[in-house]
């Protein structure tokens, strides 16, 4: 709607270039409203061909919490099409003997810079920070991402069918963060997970004041952080008031095309915030600044979608799980910086009691890799204090929960009937440091078989190269 | 049951000596190949090990910590870590390991620098790690200087050896300390290796005749005489293949150079090589991404390659991401074990893999009596409550030259601080 408007705006303006007798009209039509687009660089992704698939006889962890053992799903025409203690089995369907062998969601990586910073980590293609103002809501994470990136290969054999792309945390606001496949396509559209929203990242603490506290620009100190983002949210403010003033008066037909606003790109973010469309991904370590962070969003009417990395979210989880406020954490990373001091490996097990959202994820080409082990660790360390989670609960911090955290939970993250079939077969428990994923359906496709070299991707990067074709 | 051993642990190591003990009823994996013994028992006393066995009768007045149902490993020991000397690492006051503008480089020696009571050595301990090897890092040279090798223990002096080895930086890495280039970093190599030369020959005559703006100071070149006469092993970091073969060539200009290689993730291309040197390696099983162009080939079989084609492979902590801490050398462990099940991938065998954070890492650097679980090594061992390498599983019982080791950490006392966040009478600040 929103870009058939501005199409229409855009031949006018060809028009009034090319036909220069053309009279202007006084009067606006309904037509003629001035709007911002909202998805200028749609996702060009479709998925690939599958087959109908049983797989049987395996134990299934839903996403949800629930467990079948023994248990089926079957995959057809791209979907998940039933999940069961057994499934029906239709003429021609592909059917793999699960016996041994565990079945579960698509793992979702809610955090990811892949792409951004792809490997081979070199200054060239080192694009994940527009650290030249602390505030840079204006620039998409997705423009950065390298479809080359070899990490997308090994994402996908750690059984991760959907990822978020975000900007780095030198700024106070980074930039859009893009959900992607972990599909390779020629550009990033052809891998964007289709309608799913934007976020916007924010980050707090040590990085933006350190980023610009050296360069002796704001902020160099915390209040300086603060500072500067309330007044970047009341600019936003300023300008969502004079967005909605015009189009409030372009429908009562009292406002011309030529009256809108000037575009802002950087604000039409934060906009988007304001207006519930883009959420917002905060990396925030420590308890207090999450609770500033908080009342920020409180004072500027936003709401925060999750607290990635949230290193002390079991010191809030309480209050997290009363604003219904996701966690994205890490299982056991501590002490790198002052603001990760106090990261402890019940913090995943701590925000899950307390009834908060948790997500596992990994912020690292690396650790996007296996997940699963890092909820497992998480898993342990909880059970270990006597919070009795099962390994059906602990697969939720890994599909269900990043899944809402993406605005995408009524599409994935779960094998409920009707979702995308996103699907990883393991050939242990996912929970078992012995565990690998065999195969990774996306959309009921089979994009990952360890078996075969057909079905496991390479990136361009890599052709040719030294140890190019080996399992990895 | 569960709490029983834990709490004579904590018993055992308030009362601080060590005495006889007996560990008994466990799956004793001693890490000499794959050797696995049911219902096992290791008996310490006064410190060592003195027996290993199935069933062995308890020697009158020992303390009993019964393992039946658990697993019981040697300490595992990091053949690479930044312990002790660095608490944090993005807050340079609290980071030793490297010194971005000193003029020294070879001469520095981290153990000065150790520090025991560091919140990272109980956390760690916590893991089952009894021992680490701790290195610089490099800043404007290729040599980074002398590392030590500690124990984790609580008490005591924890550094047991000092100038254990020397630090080098050499591929990309290296490069750009020395300036911009591999030959660079090359000609300061071989320029450390002359004036150390030069100063074994004649220490008086060291400074006569040589420039004031000279590249190795007259204690780095000191520093660098016991490497280039094999008493001093070098650690030396390269990634790719063609640098991996470079520093083997070494041998033919200083046929008594140690070296011991780190890294080295295209290592497997040519094992050959490394197993003709008989040079071991230090490295993690995970690097699989092409994330340099030192590190085009980059695979998870690595390490099954390199062992399989006869090198030792000890883990070490370096580099890397947050995830790599020493108390994750099981995990590292475990996820080379499951390499082996990838259809092409080679990964290790349990013994295997156990062996590369116990007795490899001992192996590599010469602590003779570590490693295993053999009479007469000294009495480091773990009871875990699982296979110690699945992700899982965790230490309920950590020795240390026989002596129980406390299992509090500062991570514990937080976890405990904030376990119930319901409001009490007084903030959180007044529990201990």
């Amino acid at each position: 709607m929103r870009n058939i408007t501005l199409f229409a705006l855009l031949l006018l303006a060809g028009c009034a270039t090319t036909a220069s007798k053309k009279p202007e009209t006084a009067s606006s039509k309904p037509g003629d409203i001035v709007s911002i687009p909202s998805d200028p660089w749609p996702s060009t992704y479709k998925p690939y061909p599958g087959v109908t698939t049983v797989i049987q006889n395996a134990t299934v962890y839903d996403g949800t919490g629930k467990v079948f053992s023994p248990g089926a799903v079957r995959l057809e025409n791209g979907k998940i099409a039933e999940i069961g203690a057994s499934v029906a089995v239709p003429a021609g369907a592909t059917v793999i003997d699960g016996t041994g062998k565990f079945v579960t969601p698509g793992i979702i990586d809610i955090h990811s810079h892949l792409g951004d910073y792809p490997s081979p980590g070199v200054d060239a293609l080192s694009d994940g920070n527009e650290a030249t103002s602390p505030a840079r809501p204006e620039v998409w994470a997705e423009h950065s991402v390298w479809p080359q990136d070899a990490g997308f290969a090994r994402a996908l054999a750690g059984g991760v069918t959907a990822f978020h792309v975000l900007p780095g945390s030198a700024n106070l606001f980074g930039g859009r963060g893009t959900t992607l496949k972990t599909v390779y396509g020629r550009s990033v559209q052809d891998m964007k997970f289709p309608g799913a929203p934007y976020s916007l990242k924010m980050a707090c603490g040590e990085n933006p004041k350190r980023v610009y506290g050296s360069r002796n620009q704001m902020p160099q100190t915390r209040m300086g952080n603060i500072a500067y983002a309330r007044q970047t949210w009341a600019d936003a403010t300023e300008y969502k008031r004079k967005w909605d003033d015009y189009t409030r008066k372009a429908k009562a037909g009292t406002a011309k095309p030529t009256d809108a606003p000037r575009r802002d790109l950087a604000k039409d973010t934060l906009m988007g915030v304001l207006n519930g469309e883009i959420l917002i991904q905060n990396h925030c370590y420590r308890a207090d600044e999450m609770t500033n962070m908080i009342a920020m969003a409180r004072e500027f009417g936003y709401k925060i979608t999750a607290f990635h990395h949230a290193v002390e979210s079991y010191k809030i989880a309480d209050i997290l799980a009363k604003e219904g406020i996701c966690s994205a954490m890490w299982a056991d990373w501590y002490g790198f910086k002052m603001e990760s001091y106090d990261g402890i490996r019940e913090n995943i097990a701590l925000v899950d009691q307390a009834g908060a959202c948790a997500i596992v994820h990994s912020d690292d080409a690396d650790g996007i890799q296996r997940l699963n082990q890092e909820a497992a660790k998480a898993m342990a360390a909880g059970n270990r204090m006597g919070l009795g989670i099962t390994p059906e609960h602990a697969m939720i911090w890994l599909t269900l929960n990043p899944a809402k955290g993406l605005g995408i939970a009524d599409r994935t993250g779960s094998l409920e009937p009707g979702k995308m079939g996103d699907v990883v077969l393991w050939n242990a428990s996912p929970f078992s440091v012995y565990a690998r994923p065999e195969r990774v359906w996306i959309d009921g496709a089979l994009m990952y078989d360890w078996a075969d070299a057909r079905r496991r991707p390479m990136a361009d990067f890599e052709l040719g190269q030294p140890g190019a074709g080996d399992p990895k | 049951m569960m709490r029983f051993p834990l709490l004579l642990a904590v018993l055992l190591a308030t009362s601080g000596h060590a005495a006889t003990i007996a560990i008994t009823g466990g799956t004793v994996l001693t890490a000499v190949a794959e050797t696995s013994i049911a219902n096992g028992t290791v008996i310490i006393r006064d410190g060592r090990i003195v027996a290993v066995g199935a069933g062995l009768p308890v020697p009158a007045g020992a303390t009993v910590i019964d393992a039946t149902g658990k697993f019981v490993t040697p300490g595992l020991i990091t053949a690479m870590s930044t312990l002790g000397i660095v608490e944090v690492e993005g807050v340079r006051q609290t980071n030793d390991a490297s010194a971005r503008t000193t003029p020294f480089s070879a001469a520095i020696d981290v153990a000065p620098a150790i520090n025991p009571m560091s919140s990272t050595i109980a956390i760690e301990r916590q893991g089952g790690v009894t021992r680490a090897v701790v290195g610089p890092e490099i800043s404007n040279e290729i040599f980074g200087g002398q590392g030590a090798i500690i124990s984790l223990a609580a008490t005591g002096d924890i550094v047991m050896a000092r100038r254990a080895f020397q630090f080098i930086e050499l591929g990309e890495d290296g490069a750009r300390a020395a300036g911009g280039s591999r030959p660079a970093a090359w000609l300061n190599l071989r320029n450390g290796f002359a004036e150390a030369q030069r100063f074994a020959r004649n220490p008086a005559a060291f400074d006569s005749g040589r420039d004031k703006d000279s590249l190795i100071k007259r204690l780095d070149a000191e520093a660098l005489v016991p490497v280039v006469d094999g008493r001093v092993p070098a650690v030396v970091h390269v990634e790719r293949a063609s640098d991996i073969a470079a520093v083997l060539g070494l041998r033919a200009e200083f046929p008594k150079l140690r070296i011991i290689l780190l890294g080295a993730r295209e290592g497997w291309l040519v094992a050959d090589k490394i197993v003709a040197a008989k040079v071991p390696v230090i490295t993690l099983s995970l690097f699989d991404l092409p994330d340099a162009f030192e590190t085009l080939a980059s695979t998870r079989s690595n390490v099954g390659r390199l062992v399989a084609a006869g090198v030792t492979v000890g883990f070490g902590i370096f580099g890397g991401n947050s995830g790599a801490q020493p108390r994750n050398l099981p995990y590292f462990a475990g996820n080379a074990v499951a390499q082996a099940a990838v259809p092409g991938g080679v990964g290790l065998t349990r013994g295997q893999a156990l062996a590369a954070i116990t007795a490899a890492p001992a192996q590599i650097f010469g602590m003779t009596d570590l490693g295993t679980l053999e009479a007469g090594k000294r009495g480091d061992v773990v009871v875990w409550d699982g296979d110690p390498l699945e992700l899982t599983s965790a230490p309920m019982a950590v020795l240390i030259d026989g002596v129980a080791q406390p299992m509090t950490s500062r991570q514990l006392q937080l976890r405990d601080r904030y376990r119930d966040l319901t409001p009490g009478a007084l903030p959180k600040a007044y529990s201990k």
